[in-house]
C-alpha cells in the first residue's frame, strides 16, 4: 500500500515527466525548422533556359605562379551582375575541383554577389608595367569606366589557403576574368559578408580596390 | 695679416693636394650595410597552417634567426622586426625598417601552397625620390631597387636549384618601407606530378634556402659598395 504522500508524488513526477517531453519535443520541431531556413536557397546555377555563350576565365596555376586564359561555355542570364557573379562561380568551380592546379575549396556558391557601378576617379594606381593610369571621372550615362564590387562568402576566406602567391593569384584571377569578360569594369573592391576585410586569408590585401587592368591578359 | 694669408694659402693648397690625392682612389665598400628581416606574423596572427602542423609565424621566425646568423658571420649587420612570438603591426615593422636605414629589407613568409620560393616586390608605381613621401606609397622611391633586389635573389636562388616565382602585389607592410624590400616565401619543393622532394619542416631544405639568400644578401653588398645601394 502506498502512501497518499507518494501517489502524490508519483503524479506530480509523472506531469513533470509529460512537460518535459513535450517542451523537448517543440525544441527538436524548432531546431528542425532553423535548419531548414539556414539553407542556401540562393540560385547558384546559371538558369538553363539561358543560351549557352562563352566566357574567357583567367585560370591561375600555383606551380609557375602563371595565369591562363581558359574559355568556357555556359548559360549566362542577361543582368550583368548576375552575368558576371556565374562567370566567377564557373572561376571557382574549376578551383574547387579535385585535380586544380590552383586548389581553392567552395566552388561557385562562394561568390553571394557582384554588384556593379561607375567607377570613381583614383589618385594613386598601382600598375606592375610603370604605365600610370587615372581612370576618368564616373560618368551619368553607361559607357564609363565600371567598379565591380564582388561580395564573398565568409566561408570562402575561412578555408582558402593562406600565402602570399595563392591569395595574390585569386585576387588576380577574378579581377582579370571580370575585366576579359567586361571590359568597361576597370576596378574591383572585395567584400567578405558585406564587410571589408583586410586580407584575403592572411596576406593579399583586400583594402582597397584592385584595377582589374593589372591582371586582364596581354592582347 | 702677412700670417693670416700664409696661412690661407697653405690651408687651400693642402685641400687641393688632398682632393687630388682622393679622385682616382676606388669607390669604398659602402660604410655600413644593414639588412632587416622581418619574419611575418606572430602573437595572435599565426599565418597559415602548415602540414606539419606547425604555423607559419613560427616557421618565419626560425628562418629569419638562421639568417640573421648566417648574415652576422659574413660580417652583415641584421636588424629584426621580432625576435619572438610577439604581434608586431605593420606599421611598426615599416618603422623599424626605416630607422634602420638598411639597405635591404625581407619579409620572410611560408606557404603550403605551391612550388619552390616565391619572390614579391611591390606592385606600386616607380616615382623619383622625394624629401616627403606618403607614408603608404613611400616605396614607390624604392621600387626599382626593389626589383633588383628581386632579380639578385632570384639568381642566388636558381644557382642553388631552387624553382623560382616572381611576382608583384599589393603589400601594405613593404609599401610603407623606404629600402630596397622583398617579399620572400618559402614553399615545399615540388618534383614531377606534384611529388614532394622536400617539405618545409627538412632542417635541410630550411638551410639551403637561408643559405641561398645569404649569398644574394652578400652579392647585393658587394653592388651596393659599387652602386651605393638604397639610395635612389
Amino acid at each position: 500500500m502506498s502512501s497518499r504522500f507518494q501517489t502524490i508524488l508519483f503524479s506530480v513526477l509523472v506531469l513533470a515527466s509529460a512537460i518535459m517531453g513535450v517542451a523537448l519535443w517543440r525544441q527538436l520541431e524548432r531546431a528542425h525548422q532553423r535548419l531548414l531556413a539556414g539553407g542556401d536557397s540562393a540560385p547558384t546555377q546559371a538558369p538553363q533556359v539561358a543560351p549557352a555563350e562563352q566566357a574567357t576565365l583567367l585560370v591561375a596555376n600555383d606551380t609557375d605562379g602563371s595565369m591562363i586564359t581558359e574559355v568556357q561555355s555556359l548559360p549566362l542570364p542577361k543582368d550583368p551582375g548576375a552575368r558576371a557573379r556565374v562567370i566567377l562561380g564557373k572561376l571557382l568551380d574549376l578551383y574547387a575541383a579535385p585535380d586544380a592546379a590552383h586548389p581553392v575549396p567552395g566552388g561557385a556558391p562562394s561568390v553571394s554577389q557582384v554588384f556593379l557601378m561607375p567607377a570613381p576617379a583614383l589618385t594613386q594606381t598601382t600598375t606592375p608595367d610603370s604605365t600610370p593610369q587615372t581612370p576618368p571621372a564616373p560618368k551619368s550615362n553607361d559607357t564609363g569606366p565600371e567598379l565591380a564590387i564582388v561580395n564573398l562568402t565568409p566561408s570562402f576566406a575561412a578555408s582558402h589557403p593562406s600565402g602570399l602567391e595563392t591569395e595574390t593569384l585569386t585576387v588576380l584571377s577574378i579581377c582579370g576574368t571580370l575585366h576579359a569578360n567586361f571590359p568597361r569594369i576597370t576596378q574591383v573592391r572585395f567584400l567578405v559578408d558585406g564587410q571589408p576585410r583586410a586580407t584575403l586569408a592572411g596576406h593579399a590585401d583586400l583594402s582597397h580596390v584592385h584595377l582589374a587592368v593589372d591582371a586582364a591578359p596581354q592582347q | 695679416m702677412r700670417w693670416t694669408n700664409c696661412a690661407i694659402v697653405v690651408f687651400a693648397g693642402a685641400c687641393q693636394l688632398a682632393g687630388a690625392q682622393a679622385a682616382p682612389a676606388p669607390a669604398p665598400p659602402p660604410a655600413r650595410f644593414v639588412v632587416v628581416l622581418d619574419a611575418a606574423h606572430g602573437g595572435d596572427d599565426s599565418g597559415g597552417k602548415l602540414s606539419t602542423g606547425q604555423s607559419e609565424k613560427a616557421f618565419n621566425l626560425a628562418l629569419a634567426v638562421r639568417l640573421r646568423s648566417l648574415l652576422g658571420a659574413r660580417g652583415i649587420q641584421v636588424v629584426t622586426t621580432r625576435e619572438s612570438d610577439a604581434a608586431v603591426e605593420l606599421d611598426r615593422r615599416a618603422e623599424i625598417a626605416n630607422h634602420a636605414n638598411a639597405q635591404a629589407c625581407l619579409t620572410l613568409h611560408a606557404s603550403e601552397s605551391g612550388s619552390g620560393v616565391h619572390l614579391f616586390s611591390s606592385s606600386l608605381v616607380p616615382t623619383e625620390p622625394a624629401r616627403f613621401a606618403a607614408w603608404k606609397t613611400a616605396q614607390s622611391a624604392y621600387v626599382t631597387r626593389s626589383l633588383a633586389l628581386a632579380g639578385e635573389l632570384n639568381s642566388a636562388l636558381l644557382h642553388a636549384g631552387f624553382n623560382v616565382t616572381l611576382g608583384r602585389t599589393d603589400l601594405p607592410g613593404i609599401d610603407s618601407m623606404t629600402c630596397p624590400a622583398v617579399a620572400v616565401e618559402i614553399a615545399p619543393d615540388h618534383g614531377p606530378g606534384q611529388k614532394i622532394n622536400a617539405a618545409l619542416d627538412d632542417p635541410a631544405y630550411q638551410a639551403r634556402v637561408a643559405e641561398a639568400l645569404a649569398a644574394a644578401l652578400l652579392e647585393w653588398r658587394s653592388d651596393a659598395g659599387r652602386t651605393e645601394a638604397g639610395r635612389p
